[in-house]
């Protein structure tokens, strides 16, 4: 430990900068000296808001500080997990499980807790202010070069009017940010340092809740951001006032599209193997996440007879896939194909589905007739599930639904109350319009008549509910499924004796980045009807389920396949 | 790939702008403002690539709701419009003058005046320059108002007579109108184009104060001069001054030449074929045959009594004369496959004959010529009317017999 006296005030009295430096407690004198992080142990909930005073300049014109970039994103991944424990997530991961995954990504990318820090090299850019200290402006990248790098990115729309207001931004202004770094932040190169961005805090929640094996999909996760209970959009506004945002701040912070899947997912995955995380904790057949239990869950959703369960939990164990081994995710190790929870236990249910109805726009049909039959004679027990029942329930549900959904999507308001501007000269401009947009919103919406403002739904797992106390009964869970099984040596197998495959051969991935490729018109549409249902539970597109479907078939038919690679689409089970 | 899918917020606002305009198409005009509520937010966006920015769409969609809804009241409009005015200097003189015609609609007039002329005094660097149409069209509507202005007073005028002293303000101010709105009616006839009214009111301003050659100029420029969209009304509206100042015929036929090449079926070409007839020039005579034939060609002019008339008579007296028998047979060459059907039938002849007998008598006479005494309409006709014993229709009977061998010539 560090003991000499020190220089300013003769104390001995030291603390640690995030920086890694020692300062002096008494009278906030920073050293150069600087202490190695040899090893990972972190100091528990500290928080890098605690830099010593005299490394920022505070009280500047505007009230404003110094902040850095990844403390914006701390702050962000703050609200996040304060939202998820909230919404019924253990503290553990806000207060430890995401602190430490954090604090190790810091370290990796050396924006904090290491020798020297990223950040600090940079000189602290003027912010905000037009003066343009023309000194060294050849290494300064201009505004508009550096709007234009992250445009492929999409997150943000390029605002024409203020990066190209052609005339009056000139070449020479200096880069704008509130934040010191914000400038270096979009000009880092990516791949080296796994630059943060607004969806990866998201891959660090999924991550953190994965370690926990919270009983949280992404899915779900990515669903909550969307319905307003996740910080997401316009989380900055949450920012304390003297963190100004401006300038390349905006994109950086400013999200104007949801998150996508996929995105999030491979990025969770990258992040894992940057942070060179160890294998995961298992998920065994008692995690929600396990496929027997999500497809308990979906099965339950999407109104369809608990007997499907028994088959699901025999697909799923025909093919492997509810070993620990295959589920748990071990970062970096490329060979395996990694696990997407949630839409595998859809793909299963899809599978199970097909094998028990086909599914070719007329066998289920016709076992829905005979069904309907029986059904008439049925008195003790049970009905027995007749599909097109099922089917009729369902569409009236999943079209009013998305329809409601469609509307929502609609109605979406991004902007936040706070206003943003690249820089002070536009600052006028962007308040008197937003004047102009409230006011214009005050007048139409009395026009809307009595239309109630739309209320955040209540955070819920399930989007579909059904009860058997309907007596309608449009509730499926009960019915038998004994219309369409039959008994042979000793185990129940399914009437229908066919099988179609969603595709004879698989893409490879790398190439083309699919694993099969889905149109609606190539398949029955009973098939895409199932594919619809999920799509809608799930928020993602049909044909990465379609994907996952066509991956289970062939390894539930692998053996016929190798025999016969060529022909047979209709196989015969 | 789910990136196709990636809502963002643009593909959130055209999502929202199709609810909008389906909301509109349906009239829900509070559903669509409902809808445009959530629009409003592309305004902090800048979509300057885009064909139509928000600012251009929010203008017009707001306006069709607020013109709409029941709820809208005209001051809510113009507050509307005020905003609309501030988002897009581009824009400003078109929206002053498309509220300007709002305000006129609802009888604003005195409104729409003053922002007429608020607009006129607008200036906005190289806009105003760029905006030059615009701020023409601005001044000559404010012209136009200057003229109903001079006209109300007028009227006023003529009512009372040149007594009382209380006429002389009046007089005065209809002076000043006259000067305020000739200047601006003058600027925008020049330029080519289609300006009807304008050129009306200006007309009727100088006719006014006795400025008849200036009169004549101006409508002379705005038939004759090529650079000027072709247009009917213009012929029309110099033949009716040429008329009202009783020119020559000469100069009237003239006039009404080009309407006819224009608009064979103008309802004019009765007035043209009846001077025509009436001309010792033998072309002339023979234009009138054309111009009577082209106009009946029309549907709309199938049950014109004059019009028939008007060919029956020259078509008599052609036969009568017995010269220039090749007129008809040139006219008719070209119709004789359709007219009879078009106009001859036998279903027609009955309807003509119950609606309007003097209409089937022209026509009867006309087709008896054409095509014999022997053709479905002339019989029918001239049997039901001798039948009736109305006179004429015995004298047309005999008639058509004795010159019946000149429809074997025609045809």
């Amino acid at each position: 430990d560090f003991n000499e006296r020190c220089a300013q005030c003769s104390e001995v009295n030291w603390g640690l900068t995030d920086g890694g430096r020692f300062y002096c407690r008494s009278c906030h004198n920073v050293t150069e000296r600087t202490r190695e992080v040899a090893n990972t142990d972190f100091i528990s909930n500290t928080r890098i808001q605690t830099i010593s005073k005299d490394l920022r300049k505070q009280e500047k014109t505007d009230g404003g500080c110094e902040w850095y970039v990844c403390e914006g994103f701390q702050l962000v991944l703050k609200k996040q997990a304060e939202a998820l424990e909230a919404l019924g997530v253990c503290p553990q991961m806000k207060d430890e499980i995401l602190c430490n995954f954090w604090r190790r990504y810091l370290q990796k990318s050396k924006q904090a807790y290491c020798n020297r820090p990223a950040g600090e090299t940079v000189k602290a850019l003027s912010v905000c202010d037009s003066s343009t200290d023309v000194d060294s402006e050849s290494e300064r990248p201009s505004l508009l070069h550096l709007l234009s790098l992250s445009e492929s990115e999409g997150d943000l729309q390029t605002d024409c009017s203020f990066a190209s207001s052609t005339s009056k931004i000139s070449e020479s202004t200096s880069v704008c940010s509130g934040s010191v770094d914000g400038s270096m932040y979009l000009m880092k190169n990516q791949k080296e340092k796994l630059r943060m961005t607004m969806p990866m805090t998201l891959s660090f929640c999924y991550m953190a809740l994965l370690w926990l094996r919270e009983p949280m999909t992404l899915s779900d996760l990515l669903r909550f951001v969307v319905e307003g209970h996740i910080p997401y959009l316009n989380v900055f506004q949450h920012f304390p006032e003297k963190m100004k945002l401006c300038g390349l701040d905006l994109k950086i912070f400013c999200v104007e599209s949801w998150p996508v899947y996929e995105e999030v997912y491979n990025k969770m995955l990258e992040l894992a193997a940057f942070l060179d995380l160890p294998r995961f904790p298992d998920i065994t057949d008692s995690c929600f996440l396990h496929p027997d239990m999500l497809c308990m869950k979906y099965l339950m959703e999407a109104n369809l007879p608990d007997e499907l369960h028994n088959w699901t939990c025999r697909v799923v164990k025909k093919i492997c896939i509810g070993e620990a081994d295959f589920l748990t995710l071990v970062p970096g190790n490329k060979s395996t194909r990694k696990v997407k929870y949630d839409v595998l236990a859809v793909a299963v249910i899809v599978v199970v589905l097909k094998l028990l109805f086909l599914l070719d726009d007329h066998y289920e049909w016709l076992l829905s007739d005979f069904a309907e039959e029986r059904n008439k004679n049925n008195k003790e027990g049970g009905p027995y599930f007749e599909f097109k029942k099922w089917y009729k329930v369902i569409k009236c549900s999943l079209d009013v639904e998305q329809k409601k959904l469609d509307e929502e999507r609609a109605k979406y308001l991004w902007r936040c109350e706070k206003p943003l501007f690249y820089s002070a000269q536009k600052k006028s401009k962007v308040l008197k319009r937003r004047q102009i947009v409230v006011n214009l919103q005050n007048q139409f919406g009395k026009l809307s008549g009595s239309v109630q403002p739309a209320e955040k739904p209540n955070p819920s797992s399930f989007q579909l509910s059904w009860s058997e106390e309907n007596t309608d009964g449009s509730c499926f869970h009960g019915h038998s499924l004994k219309g369409i099984l039959q008994e042979k040596c000793g185990l129940l197998t399914a009437v229908n004796p066919d099988y179609w495959l969603c595709t004879v051969k698989l893409c490879t991935e790398k190439l083309c980045g699919h694993l099969a490729h889905y149109r609606e018109v190539d398949f029955p549409q009973s098939y895409h009807f199932v594919l619809r249902l999920f799509s809608f539970l799930l928020r993602i597109q049909p044909s990465y389920i379609h994907d996952e479907v066509c991956v289970i078939e062939h390894k539930l038919f692998n053996k016929k396949l190798c025999k016969k690679p060529k022909y047979n689409i209709c196989l015969r089970k | 790939s789910s990136r196709e899918h990636k809502l963002n917020f643009k593909k959130s606002k055209e999502v929202c702008l199709s609810y909008i305009q389906d909301a509109m198409l349906q009239k829900q005009w509070k559903r669509a403002a409902e809808f445009l509520t959530f629009y409003i937010e592309s305004l902090e966006k800048d979509f300057s690539t885009e064909y139509m920015g928000p600012s251009e769409m929010i203008w017009r969609i707001g306006t069709e709701i607020l013109c709409h809804h029941s709820h809208s009241s005209m001051k809510e409009f113009n507050s509307f419009i005020e905003q609309m005015k501030t988002l897009g200097v581009k824009r400003y003189l078109k929206v002053c003058l498309e509220h300007a015609f709002h305000l006129l609609c609802n009888g604003l007039i005195d409104e729409a005046y003053q922002n007429l002329s608020l607009a006129e005094s607008w200036r906005f660097g190289e806009q105003t320059v760029i905006q030059d149409k615009e701020m023409k069209l601005i001044q000559a509507y404010r012209g136009l108002l200057d003229y109903y202005s001079w006209s109300k007073q007028r009227n006023i005028l003529l009512e009372h007579g040149h007594d009382g002293f209380e006429d002389l303000s009046v007089e005065q101010e209809m002076h000043s109108c006259f000067r305020k709105a000739a200047v601006n009616l003058k600027e925008i006839i020049k330029i080519p184009g289609v300006w009807d009214l304008f050129v009306k009111c200006y007309v009727d301003l100088l006719e006014f104060y006795g400025d008849h050659n200036e009169a004549r100029q101006v409508l002379n420029e705005y038939a004759y001069n090529s650079k000027f969209p072709a247009n009917p009304n213009a012929h029309v509206y110099l033949y009716q001054f040429l008329k009202r100042h009783g020119e020559s015929k000469k100069s009237l036929i003239s006039a009404l030449k080009i309407l006819h090449d224009i608009v064979p079926s103008h309802e004019l070409m009765i007035d043209f074929n009846t001077m025509l007839q009436k001309s010792k020039k033998r072309k002339k005579r023979r234009l009138g045959l054309e111009v009577i034939f082209a106009a009946l060609d029309y549907a709309g002019w199938k049950e014109n009594v004059k019009a028939w008339n008007c060919l029956a008579r020259q078509v008599k007296q052609i036969i009568i004369s017995e010269k220039h028998l090749d007129w008809i047979k040139q006219e008719w060459n070209s119709r004789k496959d359709w007219w009879p059907a078009f106009h001859f039938s036998r279903y027609l002849a009955k309807r003509n004959w119950q609606e309007n007998e003097s209409l089937s008598y022209e026509k009867a006479l006309v087709a008896g010529i054409l095509l014999g005494k022997d053709c479905k309409y002339f019989k029918y006709i001239s049997h039901q009317g001798c039948k009736a014993q109305v006179k004429r229709f015995r004298i047309l009977k005999k008639f058509v017999n004795k010159h019946n061998p000149v429809y074997l010539r025609i045809s």
